[in-house]
């Protein structure tokens, strides 16, 4: 092991960040505002995690799907800062298109109370109750009832109305029926209160922006950086072993570390089982992945137009609501985020980015023929269902790209390609690794609350908190 | 610091955290969640800023002590008097 220093950094830091994801960025922006040394690595050559962009042939890519809660402003604005916060504006063309129905919605308490009774039929006090339950839902609630029984409760035997309420929940954190209620209150209740919100500029000026703001407040940031272990010793954090450039290793020092990446990973490779008790290795190995995604990237010739479609379309074949159906390879189901030039003002470009949810295990044992008729597949079966909203869609492209569950994978490491983090139960195997390994914290999307722009920001809040009070105590007992 | 002046530290806070919020009517003895819109993010803005401002800790079992202006004041004011 070499032991000579990383072009640019210290030997030693308070705080390292592992992962440039929204919540290690928000966690690292916290913590060098709180006065500590900050390291943050990323292991690929842009942050942002999956909330990420790709340039080709003249059109920019924005990978993670383009909307959250109103929320997202008051946390840009406290954590990080007016500027960036203001780039937020509301997504107003929300549509919908299945077997079931087919509408255009604000995505709001107020459009939706229409909707359900007007289109749907159903009572004024059954709304009000299911959206007043869902409101007050908190984290320390029951979490024994699932959110198909909650639906029951309010629309029972109404698998038109679960299917409008649940869908698009599905594509956003990758939850469904089976998961506990609780998740799906909180994070529909938070699309709810004002529906809609995406980053006016794109991915790549917002993440720019908190890159810029990093640095301001001293944070140092190395890219194409990829930690390798997290050092134990005398049964805490002493620091990583990073890998940059090749074959350089270099070790670096801190008091506390912060994993950005997947929860697993933290702990079964970047720290090892050894150094956990084994009640929690077997609690962290009943922790269950969520599903990965594919996409499908389309970028319009320069010249050509699209007509408003609306912003975010959940559109589906699929009769009835279907969670396997969502993740199989031949689904149907998939959200279409059009980008059109007033996305990036000063552009005269349009991309469309098709989303599907996906499972690993169906495009990982692929030969490389049938791994590559099968992104074929995808990308022409995403076109004939674009062709509905958009005609002669194939006339007015000059790119097309696919990304798998495998591209996930390789461009994120996240296990599986999981690319909603875990689910619920591995909030507290999460909260619970300082317990077990003082300086060892873990923030990114996770237990589904804490997942999406919005939850893993607050994440990263909440996280960098918890940081500065182990640190500050540190401080104290010296 | 006195208990009144403890409040008022409490409230700047408040001002810094939530600045669209009118806070000028604020009840001492009612629950400030009650009155302003200030969300669980918020609230650990507020202990964030606590430690950081006096070096106060206040430990998750004490949150409730923070419902109100009042009980704020006394919960705190054994640890703020000297400041």
């Amino acid at each position: 092991m070499r032991h000579d220093r990383l072009k640019d950094t210290r030997s030693e830091y308070d705080v390292i960040v592992i992962g440039g994801g929204l919540a290690g960025l928000t966690c690292a922006n916290m913590l060098a505002r709180g006065g500590h040394s900050v390291l943050l690595l990323e292991q690929h050559y842009n942050l942002g995690g999956l909330a990420t962009w790709f340039k080709r042939k003249g059109h920019i890519f924005d990978i993670a799907l383009h909307g959250f809660p109103v929320g997202m402003i008051k946390t840009c604005r406290k954590y990080w800062s007016p500027e960036i916060a203001n780039m937020i504006v509301q997504l107003k063309g929300i549509r919908f298109d299945n077997p079931q129905f087919s509408f255009t919605t604000t995505y709001d308490r107020e459009d939706f109370t229409h909707i359900l009774e007007q289109r749907f039929k159903i009572p004024r006090e059954n709304i009000e109750g299911f959206f007043d339950t869902a409101r007050n839902m908190n984290f320390y609630d029951d979490q024994g009832m699932t959110t198909r029984e909650f639906f029951e409760k309010f629309f029972p035997g109404r698998d038109d109305v679960h299917r409008m309420l649940m869908e698009s929940i599905t594509y956003a954190n990758g939850s469904t029926l089976d998961d506990t209620a609780i998740t799906y209150g909180i994070v529909f209740s938070n699309f709810m209160s004002k529906g809609v919100y995406t980053v006016r500029g794109g991915t790549d000026q917002f993440i720019g922006k908190m890159r810029e703001e990093l640095l301001k407040n001293g944070v140092d940031i190395q890219t194409k950086c990829l930690v390798e272990k997290i050092l134990i010793k005398d049964r805490k954090v002493a620091g990583v072993i990073a890998k940059s450039g090749g074959k350089c290793h270099y070790h670096i020092k801190s008091k506390a570390v912060v994993s950005n990446g997947n929860l697993l990973s933290t702990i079964h490779k970047l720290v090892g089982d050894e150094n956990f008790s084994e009640s929690f290795v077997t609690e962290a190995k009943r922790v269950r992945l969520n599903n990965s995604s594919c996409q499908v990237y389309i970028g319009i010739k320069k010249g050509e137009k699209i007509d408003y479609i609306g912003d975010l379309l959940f559109t589906s074949e699929a009769e009835k609501f279907d969670p396997q159906e969502l993740c199989s390879k031949n689904t149907t189901s998939r959200t279409f985020s059009i980008y059109y030039p007033q996305t990036r003002p000063g552009s005269d470009m349009y991309t469309i980015v098709a989303s599907s949810n996906a499972n690993y295990d169906d495009w990982a044992n692929l030969s490389e023929g049938e791994y590559r008729a099968s992104k074929e597949d995808l990308i022409q079966r995403t076109l004939d269902a674009l062709e509905k909203y958009v005609p002669k869609i194939r006339d007015k492209i000059d790119y097309l790209e696919a990304a798998t569950p495998k591209t996930f994978q390789r461009y994120t490491l996240h296990l599986s390609g999981a690319a909603f983090g875990t689910k619920f139960e591995g909030l507290k195997v999460s909260m619970g690794l300082p317990k077990e390994i003082p300086g060892l914290f873990h923030t990114g999307s996770v237990g589904i609350i804490m997942s999406g722009w919005l939850g893993a920001a607050n994440y990263g809040v909440i996280v960098a908190h918890n940081v500065d009070k182990f640190l500050s105590a540190g401080v104290r007992n010296v | 610091m006195t208990k009144e002046q403890i409040k008022d530290t409490i409230l700047k806070i408040i001002a810094q955290i939530i600045p669209d919020e009118d806070l000028s009517n604020l009840k001492g003895d009612i629950p400030i969640r009650e009155q302003v819109d200030l969300d669980s993010m918020d609230f650990l803005d507020i202990i964030m800023e606590l430690r950081k401002r006096y070096g106060i800790e206040v430990p998750e079992d004490d949150y409730i002590h923070l419902a109100t202006l009042d009980s704020s004041a006394a919960y705190l004011e054994p640890r703020m008097r000297e400041l």
